[in-house]
C-alpha cells in the first residue's frame, strides 16, 4: 500500500462517520496516532501523518501540535517531505507564530538550493506567510535571485518581492533598480510579475512614481506587440494574454494619471484597445473594463471619454448580470464628471431598476437618483415611486431617502407625497428639512394640513410623518379648520384635539413625537375658540409626566396659560417657531418677531439627532 | 487577491488559500459567514458582492463554490477569469475533474494553485506552463521517493548480508 493511499483510507473512514460525535472520536484516534508518528522520528512516514493533520486541520479541528513537525521536515533533504513541511507551514504558521521563525534559515538555505523546485517551494512560502521580520532577512537574497536566474524563478522571485514590499515599504528601493530591466524579459509570466512589481512601486512611493514614468512609452510598444500578437499559449477565447494586458493598462492607468505627456501619448492606443477587443467573453469584457476605467482615470481628450462611456452603455445592454453590475459601478465613479454623457443611458438604467438581483437594483437606484435632474424630475419620480411600491425590504430606507432628497431639491410638492406614501421608512433627519420645505410653500398650507390630518387619523405608527403631521396642525390649524380648500371634508376643533390625544396617548408614539404632539396642542389654543379648557387640561395633566421633556414644555405651557394669558392673544404669538438642528448641526433660523423673553432649550435624550430649541415669542410689538 | 474558498453545498470547506496573516479564530469566522452569505445567493444572481470591505468575487462550479475576495483596485472580471484557470488546471490534472477528486487530493490542489498563484497574484498566464511545472515536480517527488526505497532495501539486504 503505497503511504498516499493511507492518507485517502483515513478520509474515507472520516466521510463515513455518521454522526459529528461519530467523527470526533475518529479525529481523535487519528491525532493520537499522529502524535505518536511525530515523536517516532525520521521513519519514512512523517509527510504522510503531516497530511494527514492537515486535513483535519481543514475540518476545523485544532492542529497545532503540528507545527514543529512542519519546521522539521522543511529542514529535511528529501523533497516530498519539504514539499508538505512547506504546505504545512502555509497552512499552520502565520506571522503570529514563533515557529515561523524557525523556518527563516531554512527557506534561506533553500532559495539557493540547486533544484530550481526546492527553490520555489521556499518562494511560494516567503510570498504567502512571510513576516516583515523574515522579509527584512531574505530581501537580499530574493533581489539577486531577481537578477540572476532562470525565468521560472524570476517571476516567482519578482511576486515575493511585491509581497516584501508590501510587507516592509522601506526596502522597495533595494528592487527598484532590477525591476525595470526584468520588462526586457520575453516570458509572459516574468513579464506579468515585472509589471505587478512596477505597479506597487509606485503606488507606494510618488518619487519612484516619477522615475517609472517615462516607461509608459516601452509599455505602450510592447502593449500594441502583444495586442496583436497570436500566442496559442496565452490565448484565452480569442485574447492575447488577458491577464497580462489588464496588468499593463491598470500601470497605464497610474502612469498616466495627472500626466498630460503620458495621456496624450496612451490615446490611440487606448482608442484601439477599446474598438477592436472582442468582449462576447469574459476575457475580452475583462480587458475592455480595465481600458474604460484607464481612459477615466487619466487625462483623456474627450472623444474617448465619450467611447469609453458608450462601451459602459453597452455593457449595461449586455445579457451577462456581471458585466451590467460592472458597467453600474463604473458609471457610479463618473456619473458627476461626465453627467451628459451617462444621462444618455437613463433609459437602460432605469430599466435595470426591474432586475431580479439586488445588488443589481441597489446600483441601478444609486444611478438614477444621481441622474435625476429638472428636465427629467417627473419621468424619474414615477419610476422611482414605482419601484419604492415593489423593492426589496433593505432598500426601503435608501430608496425612500434617496427620492426625498432628489424631491427636495428639485420639485418640492413632491416632498408630501414621498412622506404620505412611505412615511415610515424615511430617516429622522429629514423631519426638519420637510417642516422648513413646508414653511416656505405657503400656497400650499391648506392642502398640506388637511393631507396630513387625514393621513394621521388613517395612522399613527410612522413617527416621521406623524411629528410632520403634528408640527402643522399646530401651525396651520386655522386652516384645517376653516376648510378654505376644495374638495374636503370640514373637520372640527374636536376631532382635531381628539387626534392629537390619541397621539399623546398612544403607546406608538415616541418621546419625540409625543413632544410634537403636545406642542401642537398649545399652539392650537390660540386658533381655536371652544375648547381652550380641553387644551388647558391636556397640558397640565403632562405637568406631572415621567417624561422630563415633556413634563418641562407641559409646566412651560402651563405657565403661559396662567402668567401670561393676556399675552397668548396677540398677533405676534401666532408664530410660536421652533428652531431646530439637524443632525449635521444646520441650525434653520426661526422667524421671530420680537424679542425673545423665554428661551426653553429642551434636549431629547432618546433620540441624539434632534434636538430641539424652542423659542417663545411673547411679547408686544 | 486576500483569500480564496472552496467550498461545497453544503458549507464544507475543501481549500483555503489566505495571501493575509489572521488569526485562526478570524478566518473560521470569516468562513463562516462568507459561506452563509454566497449559499444565500440565487442562482441567477450576479457573480460579484460587496462583503465588508472587500469585493467577493464567487461561481459555482457543479457541486463546488470558488471564492475570491478581491481589493478594490483588482478587476473583478480579470478574477473570474482567475478561477475559470484554476478549474482548468485541476480539470487538466485530474481528468475531468469532480469534488471527490479535490477531497481525497487536497494537497495535490494546493500544489497546484501554488504553481498558479504566488502571493494572491498569477505567476503564470500559460496553462501548459504550469501544467508542465506539476508535472515536474511531481515527478522528482516520485523519483526521489524510489531512490529512498531503492537505498532503504539496499541497506537492508547489505546488513542482512553481513549479520
Amino acid at each position: 500500500m503505497t503511504p498516499s493511499v493511507r492518507l485517502q483510507e483515513m478520509i474515507r473512514v472520516i466521510r463515513s462517520a455518521r454522526t459529528q460525535g461519530e467523527e470526533r472520536g475518529i479525529i481523535q484516534k487519528e491525532c493520537a496516532d499522529i502524535r505518536a508518528q511525530f515523536r517516532q522520528g525520521d521513519n519514512g512516514e512523517r509527510s504522510h501523518s503531516l497530511a494527514k493533520l492537515l486535513y483535519v486541520h481543514m475540518l476545523g479541528y485544532p492542529a497545532h501540535f503540528g507545527q514543529m513537525e512542519c519546521v522539521r521536515l522543511i529542514a529535511s533533504p528529501r523533497y516530498s517531505e519539504k514539499r508538505i513541511g512547506y504546505l504545512g507551514a502555509m497552512m499552520l504558521l502565520d506571522e503570529k507564530q514563533d515557529a515561523s521563525l524557525l523556518i527563516t534559515n531554512s527557506i534561506k538555505n533553500d532559495l539557493s538550493h540547486s533544484s530550481q523546485y526546492v527553490q520555489s517551494l521556499a518562494l511560494c512560502t516567503l510570498a504567502c506567510m512571510g513576516s516583515a521580520e523574515m522579509c527584512r532577512d531574505l530581501a537580499p537574497e530574493i533581489e539577486r535571485l531577481l537578477r540572476a536566474s532562470n525565468c521560472y524563478i524570476k517571476k516567482k522571485a519578482t511576486l515575493c518581492a511585491v509581497h516584501i514590499i508590501r510587507k516592509v515599504p522601506e526596502l522597495a528601493e533595494l528592487f527598484t533598480p532590477s525591476a525595470r530591466s526584468l520588462l526586457s524579459e520575453k516570458n509572459h509570466g516574468v513579464l506579468h510579475g515585472a509589471v505587478v512589481l512596477i505597479t506597487e512601486l509606485c503606488e507606494h512611493n510618488p518619487d519612484t512614481l516619477d522615475q517609472f514614468r517615462k516607461l509608459y512609452r516601452l509599455l505602450l510598444l510592447f502593449f500594441s506587440y502583444h495586442f496583436i500578437s497570436y500566442s496559442p499559449e496565452h490565448n484565452v477565447a480569442g485574447i492575447s494574454d488577458p491577464f497580462l494586458q489588464v496588468r499593463i493598462l491598470r500601470l497605464l492607468r497610474i502612469l498616466g494619471h495627472n500626466n498630460d505627456t503620458a495621456s496624450d501619448a496612451m490615446n490611440d492606443l487606448l482608442a484601439q484597445v477599446a474598438t477592436n477587443t472582442d468582449s462576447s467573453k469574459t476575457a475580452g469584457s475583462a480587458v475592455l473594463y480595465e481600458t474604460v476605467l484607464t481612459i477615466m482615470d487619466i487625462n483623456s481628450e474627450s472623444g474617448l471619454r465619450v467611447l469609453a462611456v458608450n462601451i459602459l452603455g453597452r455593457f449595461l445592454l449586455n445579457n451577462d448580470r456581471n458585466i451590467r453590475y460592472i458597467s453600474m459601478t463604473s458609471l457610479q465613479k463618473i456619473v458627476q464628471t461626465d453627467h451628459n454623457a451617462v444621462q444618455r443611458h437613463r433609459g437602460t438604467i432605469v430599466d435595470c431598476l426591474k432586475d431580479q438581483d439586488t445588488s443589481v437594483k441597489r446600483r441601478a437606484l444609486e444611478l438614477s437618483l444621481a441622474l435625476v435632474s429638472a428636465v427629467n424630475i417627473r419621468s424619474m419620480m414615477k419610476e422611482l415611486l414605482i419601484f419604492l411600491s415593489t423593492c426589496p425590504p433593505e432598500l426601503r430606507s435608501q430608496t425612500t431617502s434617496g427620492i426625498f432628497n432628489v424631491a427636495e431639491r428639485y420639485q418640492q410638492s413632491f416632498v408630501l407625497h414621498i412622506y404620505l406614501f412611505a412615511g415610515g421608512d424615511v430617516r429622522d433627519e429629514t423631519v426638519p428639512n420637510l417642516i422648513q420645505l413646508i414653511t416656505t410653500a405657503s400656497e400650499l398650507h391648506c392642502y398640506t394640513v388637511h393631507k396630513l390630518y387625514r393621513a394621521l387619523v388613517k395612522e399613527i405608527s410612522q413617527q416621521p410623518l406623524v411629528q410632520v403631521a403634528c408640527w402643522c396642525i399646530g401651525e396651520y390649524g386655522d386652516l384645517l379648520l376653516k376648510g378654505e380648500c376644495e374638495e374636503i371634508e370640514p373637520v372640527t376643533e374636536d376631532d382635531v384635539l381628539d387626534a392629537l390625544e390619541t397621539v399623546l396617548q398612544s403607546h406608538m408614539s415616541s418621546p419625540a413625537t409625543r413632544g410634537f404632539a403636545l406642542t401642537a396642542t398649545m399652539k392650537l389654543s390660540t386658533r381655536i375658540t371652544d375648547n381652550v379648557d380641553r387644551i388647558r387640561s391636556i397640558v397640565s395633566i403632562y405637568g406631572s409626566c415621567i417624561d422630563l421633556e415633556l413634563q418641562q414644555r407641559a409646566v412651560e405651557y402651563n405657565a403661559l396659560f396662567k402668567k401670561y394669558d393676556h399675552m397668548r392673544y396677540r398677533r405676534v404669538f401666532s408664530y410660536v417657531q421652533l428652531q431646530m438642528k439637524a443632525p449635521s448641526g444646520n441650525v434653520i433660523p426661526a422667524h421671530g418677531l420680537g424679542q425673545v423673553t423665554q428661551t426653553v432649550v429642551l434636549n431629547n435624550p432618546n433620540k441624539a439627532s434632534l434636538p430641539c430649541l424652542f423659542l417663545c415669542s411673547c411679547l408686544s410689538h | 487577491m486576500q483569500f480564496m474558498l472552496l467550498f461545497s453545498r453544503q458549507g464544507k470547506l475543501r481549500l483555503q488559500k489566505w495571501y493575509v496573516p489572521l488569526s485562526d479564530k478570524e478566518k473560521k469566522k470569516i468562513t463562516r459567514e462568507l459561506v452563509q452569505t454566497v449559499l444565500a445567493r440565487k442562482p441567477k444572481m450576479c457573480s460579484f458582492l460587496e462583503w465588508r470591505d472587500l469585493k467577493i468575487v464567487y461561481k459555482r462550479y457543479a457541486s463546488l463554490y470558488f471564492c475570491c475576495a478581491i481589493e478594490d483596485q483588482d478587476n473583478e472580471l480579470i478574477t473570474l477569469e482567475i478561477i475559470h484557470r484554476y478549474v482548468e488546471l485541476l480539470d487538466k490534472y485530474f481528468g475531468s475533474v469532480c469534488e471527490l477528486d479535490i477531497i481525497f487530493n487536497f494537497e495535490k490542489a494546493y500544489f497546484i494553485l501554488d504553481e498558479f498563484l504566488l502571493g494572491g497574484e498569477a505567476q503564470e498566464t500559460s496553462k501548459k506552463n504550469v501544467l508542465k511545472a506539476i508535472e515536474q515536480a511531481d515527478l522528482l517527488q516520485e523519483v526521489r521517493r524510489l531512490c529512498f526505497l531503492k537505498a532503504f532495501r539496499g541497506q537492508k539486504h547489505f546488513a542482512e548480508q553481513y549479520s
